[in-house]
């Protein structure tokens, strides 16, 4: 039963990876979106 | 489209909650490897959706590549057809049929060199010009996310199994390796590279580690490996309550790829908007620049 520790590991990596994936997609949305922003201004 | 996003976002997350719960608890446990085999049902369609993904990015930057130029563009259209003609009626000649490795069904591979002609016009149609470049670089990165977790769980699931980490030489894991180290380097010159023919660099790096990928997926059919037989088309018995659990899993996983390539994609149009967008920016600025030149000379 020892092993189901990998199971869960392995299913909460996997999300873990997805999540810091997602994360860089919206923190690269917001930050060209800003730089759109800046643009417009000028 | 805009409405459309956040109701397919819904639905992929209940789909992805309605596999997690099938995978967890419905799908009998394995009389051999307990409970720890459930990592197939995350392992397994990761490999299939990263594949699927370098396969688009294989056609895309084919396509890429060839409408450079008119007449390699007509060329390359009867060279696919060519291809999946032959490839079909090719798998249903016995002597072609002996050449298959045991359990390998030649409508398998029909369906699979059928789907080149399939794709190949598919995106030819939907996707023209700087499209099938953002096309391309968009399933290169997703596929990498996606072979990062097969590389990840692998190893999550050998330990227990196998009683080590790696097994260092096998073909099916080393190759697995190779075809990510190609698609991060893919990544690594589209990121740093500012050369005008970065993007045709990059759709002929592609093609060549496009080269890779029957490779893994073959190599444990020609191959002795370490790594378990295919549990699809190799004649393998997957009990078909795992095998209904594995399907789900995989059609969960292609809708959240589907929507993280749709975000990928806009994310990318957005980025050569903003490039273009301070392009015309320096262009204004340099003529500003130009014609306050003289004006400050005819004041002196």
């Amino acid at each position: 039963m020892n092993a189901v520790k990998f199971l869960f590991a392995a299913y909460i990596a996997t999300w873990v990876i997805h999540g810091i994936y997602l994360g860089s997609l919206v923190r690269r949305f917001s930050h060209l979106r800003q730089q759109l922003k800046d643009l417009g201004k000028k | 489209m805009k409405r459309l996003f956040p109701i397919l976002s819904i639905l992929t997350v209940i789909l992805l909650a309605y596999a997690l719960y099938e995978a967890l608890v419905v799908a009998p446990t394995d009389a051999l490897q307990g409970d720890v085999y459930r990592i197939i049902y995350y392992h397994v369609p990761s490999a299939w959706t990263a594949f699927l993904l370098f396969f688009i990015n294989f056609v895309a930057s084919i396509e890429y590549l060839v409408r450079a130029k008119r007449s390699t563009e007509v060329a390359a259209k009867w060279i696919v057809i060519a291809i999946g003609l032959v490839g079909v009626i090719a798998t249903f000649i016995p002597a072609v049929q002996h050449m298959l490795p045991t359990g390998m069904r030649p409508s398998a591979v029909a369906t699979t060199v059928l789907l080149i002609p399939v794709f190949y016009f598919l995106i030819g149609r939907w996707f023209q010009g700087d499209r099938l470049d953002i096309l391309a670089v968009t399933s290169a990165e997703v596929g990498v996310v996606f072979c990062t977790i097969v590389l990840v769980t692998g190893p999550l699931w050998a330990r227990p199994v196998w009683g080590i980490w790696w097994a260092p030489g096998d073909i099916r894991l080393t190759s697995t390796l190779v075809l990510w180290l190609i698609y991060v380097s893919y990544l690594v010159l589209r990121r740093f590279s500012s050369s005008a023919q970065t993007q045709m660099l990059a759709a002929a790096l592609a093609v060549f580690g496009a080269l890779d990928v029957p490779l893994v997926y073959f190599s444990i059919w020609f191959f002795r490996t370490q790594h378990p037989q295919p549990v699809i088309g190799g004649g393998g018995s997957m009990d078909p309550r795992m095998l209904h659990v594995l399907l789900i899993s995989w059609l969960a996983f292609l809708c959240f790829a589907f929507l993280v390539c749709w975000s990928r994609f806009r994310l990318e149009l957005l980025h050569r908007e903003v490039e273009q967008a301070h392009a015309m920016e320096s262009l204004v600025g340099a003529g500003a620049s130009k014609t306050s030149l003289p004006l400050s000379r005819s004041s002196k």
